[in-house]
């Protein structure tokens, strides 16, 4: 990979200058981190191109420290004018800043170094080599299959192909270098059917990848897109009513979402999450495991160190539906008075705050068609809705569509309804897991069930 | 020129883009056939200051700039951009775009030539250029008054953004313009503990304006607001399910018409025919009170701009007039689809995205009644009066709004605070049933940005008290009556 090698360090170079002369221009601590990448997006419509869009940018951020006042300056202008102004703007702000016990780098004891980091496969430099032809024929071919399959598809909102490319570096005062290579490919199909009613029903599906081998053909995307969209014809509300309620993967990962949102320390120092002083208690029933591993290889949120310069390792948080830990950068492990799970994350503005890598929901054995089949009547959630969630409280009520089911099967369509439950009952209330987990996403679960949810309808 | 902060392309730059500069890159745009072509070029630089456990704890200062180039051809578009102005740099992005026209007869550009422009962001100094200590002074002034309110308020963090777009667009019709859009954003969280019992409150506002905002909104008065909804919501009772008369307070509300309507007649969604309100130009789609204007040209608000990201001077578009849909929002790609001018609402994130129609400030206009008397008239229902955010399906108009802050109404009064509040319905369905309202039409104070494709813009909404008969609320107590 020597091109993306030599990009990493002509940016780690720029990265040690700037620190330097941040150091130099009165700073006590000086971290830097830089970016460059291109991209090409493609978009289709209705078997004509609709979109060519390449780039290639780079970017610098910068977070500085005097004393325990902070600052973070972020610029797209790499000139010397530009990182001039990064520099002395990063300085003011910080003098303006005021003086926080808790600020401060990780101790140097801390940081890693290359000969630890894992080879995590999230490079492929054959990504970089698609061309735009190939990249609009990828997407043709998926909106085509998605006509073909079914002559109920009648519209399309288009397909679309991207693929990036990134190298970022990490230079702090501390003495930690590191750089993080990326590529990452993606084909999404959106066809439209028309419904009885006037009504018109859009669906979508994808699929993405680190390695342009692992993507998924473009015709079984379509073809699965186009199922999905004409599943949903007919769809209509049901009566008001407490019911069991299956979520499908893609519905499971969205909850998962707003519990890795509760398990940051920053939710937690802040008292800005329902899972405060939980570490040990029960969060979740027992069939529920939750890790957060950023060493999985080829995974979208992989990491060989964090963004602090830390180590990555895998973290178990929830074991049996215990909560084991939350998730920690320096600072929140400081507030908290507990040490960093190595959790950090740098934002490209050049502040830095915890998050989750790859946060998985472990997957059972039962399968998917099981799960349903052992549910007499229920709902069975693929698409949500809204953003009716209070972190404080755990309140959640969200609209949702999907199918009905009766007598363990999957009878007509659902929309226009809304799911509620406090996410802290939600989650102890899961009383089937099954093992449909896959890696597309940096959060991801398989399918499970819920016992009891309050739905809103007519 | 004062103020610390300049696009090195605007005059005295250190890359001044010229009218010739200009033309030969659109004609380099143009070579390989393509139909338009467009130059954005814009510098923005955004600051943001973090007062939290009773410190001014980080502040943050961010600058972006580059030029994006657009090339049609038909309905096919090619986008490229760069980060640096030397020539050749922007010539191999015009070149990259150029490629989406293989074949077809070079068009020249017109020659472009500066417009004039209106002026809508009255603002005295820009906040960037005002020192940090006054802004610093704000945040703790809003984190005092908190503390000092109650004493069950456990925690408070506020926060100021403040932003300045400098953008210089030119295309092949001849048209040159330039812009400087400031805006700013305040905005405060507390959160208060009552016995085990712990909630959030928040208030916030700003605009295309200076500090002299906080001169009719003080720090102190949201502060005072976002603990009055905290402690409200300590108060808060498990909301009902079900179908229900709900009614929406002004202002803030109009987040509902954005997203229950305004979606929905955005031109590419109709050109495209994937908007349920396709081909419905003429027709009532609307109960007949209703008027939905989308108003670029509202002094100061947030959504407010004097021309589009595409060189078009928008101005206040009616979309329904008495209940009947009268057009579309369109952006050049979409105007020429239906054989008419844009209308200016082109917009877009920054010069790394392509233009797409977007809202400004969008508003359901105030009717007749008293807001008193549209509460009175509901038996049992829902009044909503702060929203945390909503979306919506485009292709068949179902949405979903969450409230922050909404209440009981029975026998014609509002009681209980209610938690948890979710509406859903259908945007047409609810235009429909829309049956009062208030003649207490309000702007919103400016907190809403929009997000589309992955494109977030700033934007603005108004309403009056609305009451619409019949929405699902979906709480989750299943009760009897």
């Amino acid at each position: 990979m020597s091109k993306a090698e030599e990009e990493a360090r002509a940016l780690i170079d720029l990265g040690r200058s700037v620190v330097d002369r941040a150091i130099e221009g009165g700073a006590d601590v000086a971290e830097a981190g830089a970016h460059s990448g291109s991209h090409l997006s493609v978009k289709v419509r209705m078997g004509e191109p609709e979109l060519v869009e390449e780039a290639g940018s780079r970017a610098l951020g910068l977070r500085v420290m005097i004393g325990q006042r902070v600052a973070t300056t972020h610029t797209s202008d790499l000139s010397d004018a530009g990182q001039r102004t990064l520099i002395e703007d990063a300085l003011e702000l910080a003098r303006l800043s005021e003086s926080d016990e808790f600020a401060g780098p990780p101790d140097p004891s801390e940081l890693s170094s290359s000969s630890q980091w894992a080879d995590l496969e999230t490079f492929d430099e054959a990504i970089s080599q698609i061309s735009a032809d190939e990249a609009l024929a990828r997407a043709l071919r998926g909106e085509r299959a998605a006509f073909d399959s079914d002559p109920r598809i009648t519209n399309s909102e288009g397909a679309s192909f991207t693929r990036a490319r990134g190298v970022s570096v990490l230079v702090t005062s501390g003495g930690f270098a590191g750089s993080d290579y990326g590529t990452y490919a993606s084909i999404v199909v959106n066809p439209v059917a028309d419904d009885e009613d006037g009504k018109k029903r859009s669906g979508y599906h994808w699929s993405a990848s680190r390695h342009y081998a692992d993507l998924e053909d473009s015709r079984g995307v379509g073809e699965e897109a186009a199922r999905r969209t004409i599943a949903q014809l007919g769809a209509r509300k049901l009566p008001t009513q407490e019911l069991p309620v299956i979520f499908d993967k893609d519905a499971a990962r969205s909850i998962l979402g707003l519990f890795a949102g509760c398990v940051l320390g920053g939710a937690i120092w802040r008292k800005s999450s329902y899972l405060v002083d939980r570490v040990g208690t029960r969060v979740a029933s027992d069939l529920v495991n939750i890790v957060d591993d950023p060493l999985l290889p080829r995974a979208p949120g992989s990491r060989a160190f964090d963004g602090e310069g830390l180590l990555s390792r895998r973290n178990v948080v929830v074991e049996s539906g215990m909560l084991k830990t939350y998730l920690m950068d320096t600072y929140s492990a400081r507030k908290l008075d507990l040490k960093s799970t190595a959790s950090a994350s740098r934002s490209p503005s050049g502040g830095v705050s915890p998050s989750s890598s790859n946060l998985i929901l472990r997957a059972s054995s039962q399968s998917r068609d099981e799960l349903i089949a052992d549910t007499k009547h229920g709902l069975y959630v693929t698409g949500m809705m809204g953003f009716g969630f209070n972190a404080v409280t755990g309140d959640f009520s969200r609209g949702a569509s999907g199918f009905l089911i009766q007598d363990g099967e999957l009878s007509h369509p659902v929309s226009e309804v809304t799911i509620s439950l406090n996410l802290d009952q939600l989650l102890q209330r899961i009383d089937a897991v099954a093992d449909d987990l896959d890696q597309r996403t940096a959060i991801a679960s398989p399918t499970f069930r819920v016992s009891s949810m309050t739905l809103a309808g007519s | 020129m004062t103020g610390r902060y300049h696009a090195p392309f605007a005059e005295h730059g250190s890359h001044t883009i010229d009218a010739d500069i200009a033309n030969r890159l659109l004609r380099i745009a143009l070579q390989k056939g393509g139909d338009y072509a467009d130059l954005f070029f814009e510098y923005s630089v955004s600051g943001g200051y973090v007062y939290d456990e009773q410190i001014l704890k980080s502040a943050t200062r961010a600058v972006s700039m580059g030029l994006g180039v657009r090339v049609m051809k038909g309905d096919a578009t090619g986008y490229a951009y760069c980060e640096d102005f030397s020539f050749d740099a922007m010539k191999q992005a015009a070149e990259t775009a150029a490629q989406i026209a293989a074949g077809g007869r070079p068009i020249a550009p017109v020659d472009v030539s500066m417009r004039d422009m209106p002026s809508r962001y009255p603002v005295s100094a820009e906040s960037l250029d005002v020192e940090g200590e006054a802004k610093k002074t704000i945040l703790e002034r809003a984190d005092r008054a908190a503390r000092a309110s109650d004493a069950r308020v456990v925690r408070v963090d506020a926060s100021f953004a403040e932003s300045v777009r400098e953008v210089l667009i030119a295309n092949s019709l001849g048209h040159m313009a330039h812009d400087r859009q400031p805006l700013i954003r305040f905005g405060i969280r507390v959160i208060a503990e009552d016995g085990g019992n712990r909630q959030s409150g928040s208030s916030g506002g700003g605009g295309r304006m200076g500090l002299e905002y906080f001169d009719d909104q003080t720090p102190e008065w949201h502060a005072e607001q976002a603990v009055q909804q905290a402690l409200v919501m300590l108060d808060a009772r498990e909301a009902p399910a079900g179908e229900m008369d709900v009614v929406l307070a002004p202002g803030d509300s109009g987040i509902l018409l954005h997203e229950a309507v305004g979606h929905g007649l955005e031109a590419d969604f109709n050109r495209k025919k994937t908007s349920n309100y396709s081909g419905r130009v003429g027709q009532e789609v609307a109960s007949a009170l209703c008027t939905v204007v989308d108003d670029a040209s509202l002094q100061g608000s947030r959504g407010s701009i004097n021309v589009d990201d595409e060189g078009q001077l928008p101005t206040r578009s009616v979309l329904i007039e008495d209940g009947v849909l009268k057009g579309y929002m369109q952006d050049r790609h979409s105007a020429d689809f239906f054989g008419i001018s844009s209308d200016g609402h082109g917009r877009r994130q920054s010069f790394r995205s392509h233009p797409m129609p977007r809202m400004t400030n969008t508003m359901l206009l105030g009717g007749q009644d008293a807001p008193e008397d549209v509460i009175r008239s509901v038996s049992r229902g829902v009044y909503a009066k702060k929203f945390g955010g909503g979306q919506v399906d485009i292709s068949n108009g179902d949405f979903v709004f969450s409230l922050t802050e909404g209440y009981l109404i029975e026998n014609g009064k509002v009681t209980a605070p209610l938690k948890g509040v979710n509406l859903i319905g259908n945007g047409p369905e609810a235009m429909r049933n829309v049956v009062n309202l208030g003649h207490d039409f309000q702007v919103s104070d400016g907190i809403w940005t929009c997000g589309k494709e992955g494109q977030s813009v700033p934007v603005g909404v108004g309403c009056p008290t609305i009451k619409i008969a019949s929405m699902t609320v979906g709480g989750t107590q299943v009760a009897g009556g």
